[in-house]
């Protein structure tokens, strides 16, 4: 049996600044988690990462990652996302910081 | 201190004009990715989780107060304005941007620095004793071999696509503080019965996913015969190591599958070959590179002021006792500035921290500042009597924590809160569990304990070589910190024990304070340090602190 696909949004790095960035739906590149398209069909995040991968001129390193999501937007389900998402525990100068 | 020659400056700028044309050409699309990684990761540039990282070579360790206010600097313009200083004497920037790398690399060469080969399949920043040249024990200063070494390595055609990374230390002083036995190679300067300078050399030593204790392949190496001989080494293990997996990919794989005396004999038919080929022209380099390296001019001074502010000021006194070491001119100490203050992270110094560093060098010591492997900074000569006032310049920056050595002094990798291979953090433990035993008051008591945190199997943190080590891991998507006991990174280098099943986040900090507790208890008096104790009573009473009798072990996982 297949195993079940679970939402996943699509990061990479900035190519310039190498901030953590999330696909949107309309294709760009957003710095915050809430933005990013949640993908929920396999076939589809197959295609976009594909895509995505190819905008070597913008972005580093693309790949999907796992997330939840309910009304509120795209949560992260693993705690490397999490740390991505908000920046280094450390000094709050995180990209992500503000958003908390 | 070491001058770049014409050579080394036209080496330099010319790396750097190629690397400029590379990120422009990655920018213009001219170059993928896939071309351009392994261009930036020759010049000490990664992709970390946050950002890009610059980490750069701070060769031996040894610094002038110009290099130190240039890297502040560089924080400044183009960072967040801290640096973090590495295990392996490198500085690495967190935050920059791809476009002002180029500029960044200037600026270094500016002051004679780069960060060639501080990444890659390469030989790395050559590393030594921090306290060479100043230590009282010191058989002869290990830096003109560094450097030498240095040379040979750089752009050496014939090691830039290795097996792996390679990793050298030097040290000079029967006290081994540059954890050797822990490189791929580690060289031990010791004279012959006939007093003739040389090294013992030792091969396949290293930390990460299979860690070795280094094992002596040569017990004496004539010195002019260094060169080739590490060529023959690296040349071997060029041919032998295995290039299908890179977690055999090390030397200390390729030692431990064909066994040292075969390795010995390879090197040795290697080094007849070579040896010829060296008609003495490295000598004539070492020759001049030594007077680079000449004690400063020690004046003998009146210590009254160190006297009259160790018996009236006991903030001072305790600074003295625990940051000071034994230097070998009269009047004169190693002062260790601790970049562990408590709750802060370990190895970080503010750009503004560097630059007072870098004036209290200038003014008392010499000009020189020095990086250790512990993440501290050190003034490797300065006068007793200069130390209050050192003291109190130290205090108002927040540097003048008094914990070298001691159970807050950890080594701590960047771990998850930067580095892209971490498996957990590692920073926050350590900001932790210095700050728990800052409130217990109970650091002094304890006495000598080092802590290395590792944030992933890699350890860059030294967790095996660590009095107390602790790994980070991901087990089933939460932070699992693993503890080892008993791992020693000095001359009598071991690998710790794991205790057994990890602890979670919230557990690891008071899982710490039951193995003190334990020591405490354990200990047959003040003057027995926590690895003597571990050493005489062994792992058992440690278990039982951590997991209770051993029925209730299954639990505790």
């Amino acid at each position: 049996m297949p195993a079940i696909f679970t939402p996943k949004v699509i990061t990479a790095n900035a190519l310039l600044e190498g901030d953590v960035v999330y696909l949107t739906q309309d294709d760009t590149w957003s710095r915050h988690l809430k933005d990013a398209d949640v993908l929920t069909d396999e076939a589809d995040a197959q295609i976009r990462l594909i895509d995505a991968s190819a905008r070597t001129s913008e972005v580093v390193g693309v790949y999907l990652a796992d997330v939840s999501a309910d009304a509120k937007g795209p949560k992260p389900t693993h705690f490397r996302e999490a740390f991505r998402m908000r920046g280094p525990s450390n000094y709050p100068h995180g990209k992500q910081s503000e958003v908390f | 201190m070491y001058r770049y020659t014409d050579f080394d400056a036209a080496f330099v700028a010319e790396r750097n004009a190629q690397f400029r044309a590379q990120v422009e050409r990655r920018i213009d699309g001219s170059l993928t990715e896939d071309e351009f990684k392994p261009l930036r990761l020759m010049n000490g540039l990664y992709l970390q989780l946050h950002a890009y990282m610059l980490r750069v070579a701070i060769p031996y360790g040894t610094l002038s107060s110009a290099q130190m206010r240039q890297l502040a600097y560089i924080a400044e313009r183009w960072d967040k304005g801290y640096g973090h200083f590495t295990t392996r004497q490198n500085i690495q920037f967190n935050w920059p941007q791809l476009r002002d790398v180029p500029d960044m690399l200037d600026a270094l060469a500016e002051v004679q620095m780069h960060a060639i080969q501080t990444s890659g399949n390469t030989i790395r920043n050559v590393t030594a004793d921090h306290f060479a040249g100043a230590a009282a024990d010191e058989i002869a200063d290990p830096r003109p071999v560094a450097e030498l070494i240095r040379q040979w390595s750089t752009d050496h055609p014939e090691f830039q696509f290795l097996p792996r990374k390679f990793k050298i230390a030097v040290t000079g002083s029967p006290n081994d503080r540059a954890v050797t036995k822990a490189h791929d190679i580690g060289l031990r300067m010791v004279r012959n019965d006939a007093g003739e300078p040389g090294f013992e050399v030792i091969v396949g030593g290293g930390l990460g996913r299979t860690p070795m204790i280094g094992k002596v392949v040569r017990d004496f190496l004539p010195e002019a015969d260094l060169l080739p001989y590490l060529e023959a080494v690296v040349s071997v293990w060029n041919l032998l190591g295995r290039r299908d997996n890179k977690y055999k990919s090390r030397i200390k794989i390729t030692v431990h599958e064909h066994g040292i005396d075969d390795i010995r004999a390879r090197v040795e038919e290697r080094f007849a070959l070579l040896r010829p080929a060296f008609i003495g022209v490295d000598q004539q380099l070492f020759a001049q590179i030594k007077p680079d390296f000449a004690p400063p001019a020690f004046k003998d001074r009146d210590t009254a002021p160190f006297d009259q502010a160790y018996s009236n000021d006991p903030v001072f006194r305790s600074w003295a006792d625990t940051n000071l070491s034994a230097h070998r001119a009269p009047g004169h100490a190693i002062a260790q500035i601790s970049l562990k203050a408590h709750g802060a992270t370990p190895g970080d110094a503010t750009a503004d921290q560097m630059r007072v560093m870098a004036d209290l060098a200038e003014r008392y010591g010499y000009d020189e500042l020095r990086i250790s492997h512990e993440q501290n900074v050190v003034l490797p000569h300065v006068h007793k009597a200069d130390l209050p006032a050192i003291h109190a310049a130290l205090k108002a920056a927040g540097l003048a924590t008094a914990n070298i050595g001691k159970i807050s002094d950890i080594i701590a990798c960047p771990g998850m809160d930067y580095c892209a291979l971490a498996t957990a953090r590692s920073i926050p433990i350590a900001q932790e569990i210095a700050t728990r035993f800052d409130q217990l008051k109970l650091e002094h008591e304890v006495g000598d304990l080092k802590i290395k945190i590792s944030g992933c199997i890699n350890a860059c943190g030294h967790h095996h070589v660590g009095h107390i080590g602790i790994l980070g891991l991901d087990r089933a998507g939460v932070e699992n910190y693993q503890i080892t006991l008993g791992g020693d990174h000095t001359e009598t280098a071991a690998i710790g024990q794991r205790t057994g099943p990890g602890f979670s986040a919230d557990e690891i900090v008071p899982a710490i304070e039951r193995i003190v507790d334990t020591y405490l208890s354990e200990r047959d008096s003040a003057d027995e340090a926590f690895i003597d104790t571990f050493r005489r009573v062994g792992m058992t009473p440690f278990k039982t602190a951590l997991y209770g009798e051993s029925d209730k072990k299954q639990k505790a996982a």
